[in-house]
């Protein structure tokens, strides 16, 4: 067994490009659940909207890719809008439930061949993605290249786009870590503790909740224009539900309501990912049988991780219900 | 029965009177003394004004209000039995809820139909029968957080300090004021979840204060609060009163009610039943009947008769 290998491959993944994009949608996430508790189960939906928000530019309207920022962000807000403006009046469990059925929604019609035309149906966009990997080129990264030191070793491909993604993540974190700090960002926490409170104090708690969540979608949104520049395709099926509740499973992990949380807790997520991946892929050489029943076998290892990580998250919240980098004495109070 | 309790009621108001009264407080039991005694009167210079109120919920009527009328200035104690529908009357004034038919209007200009995070803006506070601290937050951030027009509460200008780093210093020194005042500023920088129940309702009441209002409403301020701090509280609500404020609160504490009031308005079923001065009240039938019930003192056999 090659201990070192498993080491490697969590390191590598720790701070590779899952992890960053996971880290821009989170920190997006942390906004709207973390600081004004808004029950966002769709941030797969706003990470689609970026990432088709580029990849449209040049596959569908043959204009220049940068075009997609603009178009992303805008498909974002949109999206927000249409989510919030009917449920952020009510309590918060409608969020959620609209907020999941949206993301739904928005990858069924994205895949779907009645709109093959315009989101290249269940084959995705691709294509679209040279104008950025140029500008890596340019700056002297050979897509081919080898670059870095020890394990550290990334094609110039790979390179660029970790360099682009974790400067997104650390501009977004920054921008949130001010504006949590600024008295904007005490409207949306006291939101979070008691809505009526906030709003007998004379502050539109609708509007606030409703910038919350556009911002926080704004935010995904980059993730997904990182995705899909970082692959050079979309692919409808990346956002599913599943794209949801990792990176809110990565949220939880970092701790809520904290920026480094919001980080670090992708980081873990798929560092630990692939520890266990690599480690049981590893162990598990040959199948374990027990008499004649076959207990697992390689091709389980995808399965039995994912249980594992479960296991871990339900015993975190046991013996730290703040996540790893929470603030304890904060959640003292949790119960009122 | 009634003769103790008027005694006990006309002995202090003669001996400590004189001495105890403020200048606010003279005014204010001056500008009431003309006005007569019944439901819906009218008053000289009346702050807030409601007629026709009605809401119902379903077929249950909550409330459903002639004419209501809060002098300006004064210490006006909304009192009622349980499911009087006092906290509903409360949540339609501040437009936490929305009335079915009726007008009302706060310093002389209409409410129907404004947003409850307008009032503040224009003088009308409102604190919770349930406490709302917000625990999560310490006791300063929930202090400033009152502060009405503040320009870093804008997102736009969330990222840039220097546009409200002068204002938060300035409300940043009236919120510690103000918790000197209501003796919380050892507890500054601890979340608002470490307070004691009294001290979150002290809490609660000095960030109202930080929305500068004209009319403070409070809902049940003395509820599970130890008799210690009551003294202290009644102390505060007064205080509202020396300067300048108006205060309308609902309260079950009777002796609160009589202690500090200028003005007692009593409802039952959903309707104002009388009106009056806090002496007034403590006599009239009509309220004895709606807390104790019509028939006391009578046997049940008597009224199986």
């Amino acid at each position: 067994m090659d201990i070192g290998a498993v080491f490697e491959n969590a390191i590598l993944q720790f701070i590779g490009f899952n992890a960053c994009y996971y880290a821009i949608a989170a920190i997006g996430l942390n906004v709207q659940f973390g600081y004004t508790g808004l029950l966002n189960f769709g941030q797969a939906a706003f990470m689609a909207a970026g990432a088709y928000g580029v990849g449209q530019t040049v596959s569908i309207f043959g204009i220049s890719l940068w075009w997609g920022v603009a178009i992303g962000i805008g498909y974002a807000v949109f999206l927000g809008l249409l989510m919030g403006v009917p449920t952020l009046r009510l309590r918060a469990d409608y969020l959620a439930i609209v907020t999941i059925a949206s993301a739904e929604i928005v990858r069924l019609i994205v895949r779907s061949v009645k709109f093959r035309d315009q989101f290249g149906g269940t084959d995705g966009l691709k294509g679209f993605a040279d104008a950025y990997q140029d500008v890596g080129v340019r700056i002297g990264l050979e897509p081919a290249g080898e670059y870095g030191f020890w394990i550290f070793t990334f094609s110039g491909r790979n390179l660029w786009n970790l360099m682009v993604g974790w400067s997104l993540v650390a501009i977004f974190g920054v921008i949130v870590w001010r504006l949590m700090k600024s008295p904007w960002g005490r409207v949306l926490k006291a939101i979070r503790e008691d809505e009526d409170a906030v709003r007998s104090l004379g502050k539109n708690v609708y509007s606030y909740k409703m910038q919350s969540l556009v911002l926080g979608g704004v935010i995904g949104s980059f993730a997904g224009m990182m995705l899909a520049l970082g692959n050079a395709n979309v692919q409808p099926d990346n956002f599913s539900r599943n794209l949801t509740f990792f990176v809110l499973t990565g949220l939880v992990l970092g701790g809520v309501a904290k920026v480094t949380g919001s980080i670090i807790g992708p980081m873990m997520f798929w560092g630990l990912y692939a520890f266990l991946d690599s480690l049981l892929r590893e162990l598990i050489d040959k199948p374990v049988r027990i008499g004649d029943f076959t207990l697992m076998q390689s091709t389980d290892v995808g399965v039995v991780v994912y249980m594992l990580m479960g296991i871990l998250l339900v015993v975190l919240m046991v013996y730290r219900p703040q996540g790893v980098f929470g603030n304890k004495k904060e959640m003292a109070f949790e119960g009122r | 029965m009634k003769d103790a309790d008027d005694q006990s009621a006309a002995e202090p108001a003669a001996a400590d009177a004189p001495s105890e009264l403020s200048e606010y407080a003279r005014v204010a039991k001056a500008a009431l003394a003309g006005v007569s005694p019944e439901p819906g009167a009218k008053k000289p210079d009346p702050i807030l004004t409601a007629s026709g109120i009605r809401r119902a919920f379903g077929g249950i009527v909550a409330v459903d209000v002639e004419h209501f009328e809060v002098q300006r200035g004064s210490i006006t104690a909304l009192i009622g039995p349980n499911g009087a529908g006092k906290t509903t009357f409360f949540n339609l004034m501040t437009g936490f809820d929305k009335p079915n038919t009726g007008q009302w209007a706060f310093d002389g200009v209409s409410m129907d139909g404004v947003a409850p995070h307008r009032m503040a803006a224009r003088g009308m506070v409102r604190t919770f029968q349930l406490t709302k601290s917000l625990t999560k937050l310490p006791v300063i951030e929930n202090m400033k957080l009152g502060a009405t027009g503040q320009k870093g509460e804008k997102w736009w200008n969330g990222l840039f300090p220097w546009r409200w780093k002068a204002q938060e210093a300035e409300i940043e020194a009236r919120a510690d004021e103000l918790l000197k005042r209501f003796k919380l500023d050892h507890m500054r920088d601890e979340y608002a979840g470490a307070l004691s129940g009294g001290q979150r309702k002290l809490l609660e009441m000095a960030r109202a204060l930080m929305t500068d209002p004209t009319l403070v409403m409070l809902d049940e301020p003395m509820a599970g609060v130890n008799p210690a701090l009551k003294q202290s509280l009644n102390q505060h609500v007064r205080g509202l009163r020396d300067l300048g404020m108006t205060v309308l609160f609902v309260e079950h504490d009777m002796d609160m009610v009589h202690d500090i009031s200028d003005w007692v308005i009593v409802m039952a079923e959903g309707q104002v039943i009388a009106e009056g001065t806090p002496d007034d009240i403590s006599s009239n039938p009509a309220v004895i009947d709606a807390y104790l019930g019509a028939h006391q003192g009578k046997t049940l056999l008597e009224d199986q008769v």
